[in-house]
């Protein structure tokens, strides 16, 4: 389409209000997390700290069991989604590959599971975690988030198996690979980019959790980031510039994830077909 | 998340209360064609188990068992201590009908899903649009677009919080330096607009998975529909309304599904905000739900609630079964 340089110009100047409007709160959090605590608590609150309080960001290590939440969140994060793209795997496959009885009832239970969110079932696992005695475990949060998040890779995954021919992997059969050497070797790494998508949802997911682990856990040997943090609130007075700092511990690392997989992203939700 | 969550896709999304999105969309996009895999006598008839056995096993222990441990809970007497006395049949579903808090918790969720999803596509719709224009610095922005749906749910629903402060709030400065308000205002305080609040925050962190899940749509649009639409020398409202908006249908129909299921779910903006109060006044089923099982410690009751709950997120299910035409997947 034609590229009017007036119409160009309103249209980035819109652009990037919007883009400050959406990281105005977030820029926030930055500058109190900055704030000393005489600051924080003043009316009216100042826009920018008088003194810069770089410090905040190494006393909340001692103000907060930060540490213990973040090996918390990495642990659980980090195994849920180990678990649910290696399961993923194999059953995206062969879907995608074969034809059986019982096909479409299987993509249809992975389609309605996406649909249930935690929330809804809450106290169903609280009752289930309960009975296995699995209530302060990383046990209970990891296969939670596993089995929540599984859907969603066995579709991305679907997706992407389905899009590579199998003549490829047919080739490599006829030149005399095994049928999991050629999956290993062929089909696979074709699939990265789904792979990475699965990957990185499934973790991003598993770190931002909040409902499950609230109710499974309740101190900080087990309880992760999020709910550690919400802790802090409705004290008697919240510390906010170390609430802050160590939200931005938590949040900078995924929203520099995210950024490597914006390109994905689109392609991402184009692969799961919204071609309707 | 989701959302986004899902999955986003969401989400992850989820945005949203699960901020990766959940995925869009019906599977096989690009399958072989049909009878591509049936080659005769190459698989044992249970092969497929030990393919899909772990990903059933997954399922079933972790998404089934608590579907059917609520269900039970529902409709037994649970001390308050969750030791379990016996059957209670519908007595917990009796109790909950009893509550005068219920049905304006249940007018408050519907308002809930339909307003926030109603703002968030409408301002999704022009967000896309922007996003898919060129411009200088498009990939910064674009970028920014996804912050909310990557940071989560939680830490962005305490920063608004801390905006929204009485005494200490950077809201109140603001508004005053502006002169839009005289004195400051204890936006979280009072229900109604504590209510406006929570909602505006929902709209904030669904924005990204759903502007994404257009812009998705509208990258699929070919170049030359527009093309032939100059020729014809149609306007841009025009072209926009005729053309555009009907070829992205399905990416708004998955959109606004997900986007239902996510909201209706969402727990951590009103919990981390406002705990649902003043009292009950900014109760959602999902907050309702939590408070009868941790405050009151009535777990029958809280169960009976989100067998309630559950009810309908089946009745949305159906409506996004149709809406992804399962029927039509072969």
């Amino acid at each position: 389409m034609r590229a009017h340089p007036i119409r160009t110009a309103v249209i980035a100047a819109l652009a990037w209000l919007v883009a400050f409007f959406v990281l105005a709160p977030y820029l926030y959090m930055f500058v109190t997390a900055l704030k000393p605590r005489s600051e924080v608590f003043t009316f009216p609150q100042g826009y920018l700290p008088e003194t810069w309080q770089w410090s905040n960001f190494v006393e909340v290590w001692d103000r907060i069991p930060l540490f213990e939440y973040l090996r918390n969140t990495l642990i659980i994060a980090g195994l849920s989604t180990v678990l649910a793209v290696a399961v993923a795997l194999p059953a995206a496959y062969y879907t995608a590959r074969r034809r059986f009885r019982g096909r479409r009832a299987f993509l249809l239970l992975v389609l309605v599971t996406q649909m249930f969110a935690p929330t809804a079932l809450v106290i169903g696992i609280f009752r289930e975690m309960k009975v296995l005695g699995l209530t302060d475990t990383y046990l209970a949060l990891i296969l939670t988030n596993a089995g929540f998040n599984l859907a969603f890779s066995i579709w991305i995954l679907h997706a992407y198996f389905s899009s590579i021919p199998v003549e490829l992997e047919e080739a490599a059969l006829l030149d005399g690979c095994g049928r999991l050497a050629a999956l290993a070797k062929v089909t696979l790494p074709l699939a990265v980019p789904g792979v990475i998508t699965a990957v990185i949802f499934t973790f991003i997911a598993a770190w931002n959790e909040f409902i499950v682990a609230l109710t499974l856990t309740t101190d900080a040997d087990t309880q992760p980031l999020t709910v550690g943090i919400t802790s802090f609130i409705g004290e008697y007075q919240v510390q906010w510039q170390y609430l802050f700092a160590a939200s931005l511990v938590a949040v900078v690392p995924v929203v520099v994830l995210f950024a490597f997989i914006e390109r994905y992203l689109v392609s991402g939700l184009t692969a799961g077909s919204i071609k309707g | 998340m989701t959302a986004t969550s899902k999955t986003v896709p969401a989400s992850a999304a989820t945005g949203v209360g699960k901020a990766g999105g959940p995925p869009t969309g019906k599977p096989g996009a690009g399958r072989p064609s049909p009878g591509r895999g049936k080659r005769p006598g190459t698989d044992h008839p249970l092969t497929p188990l030990l393919w899909l056995g772990p990903a059933l096993l997954l399922i079933a222990g972790v998404v089934l068992w608590p579907v059917v441990e609520m269900v039970l809970t529902s409709v037994r007497e649970v001390s308050r201590a969750g030791v379990i006395r016996g059957w209670a049949g519908l007595e917990n579903f009796e109790a909950l009908f009893d509550e005068p808090d219920l049905v304006p918790v249940l007018i408050r969720t519907l308002i809930w899903v339909v307003g926030v999803v109603g703002v968030t596509l409408l301002i999704s719709l022009g967000l896309a649009q922007l996003l898919n224009a060129r411009f200088p610095g498009r990939k910064l922005v674009r970028w920014a677009m996804i912050v909310p749906w990557a940071a989560s749910v939680v830490m962005t629903a305490i920063v608004w919080r801390w905006i929204l402060d009485f005494f200490h709030g950077m809201g109140n400065t603001i508004l005053l330096d502006l002169g839009l308000i005289d004195a400051p205002r204890d936006w979280l305080g009072e229900p109604g607009l504590a209510w406006l609040w929570l909602m505006w925050v929902a709209v904030f962190v669904s924005l990204p998975f759903t502007t994404y899940v257009l812009l998705a749509g509208l990258q699929t649009i070919p170049g030359d529909v527009y093309e032939a639409a100059q020729v014809d020398g149609a306007s841009r409202w025009r072209t926009y309304r005729t053309i555009t908006l009907p070829l992205l249908k399905p990416a708004v129909l998955v959109a606004t599904v997900i986007n239902v299921i996510n909201v209706f779910n969402s727990f951590p903006i009103i919990w981390a905000m406002t705990r649902g109060g003043p009292g009950h006044d900014t109760d959602t089923t999902t907050t309702f739900m939590f408070k009868l099982l941790r405050l009151d410690k009535e777990v029958g009751q809280s169960a009976a609630m989100a067998v309630l709950n559950f009810l309908m997120i089946v009745v949305m299910v159906l409506f996004y079964l149709k809406a992804v035409r399962w029927k039509e997947v072969d």
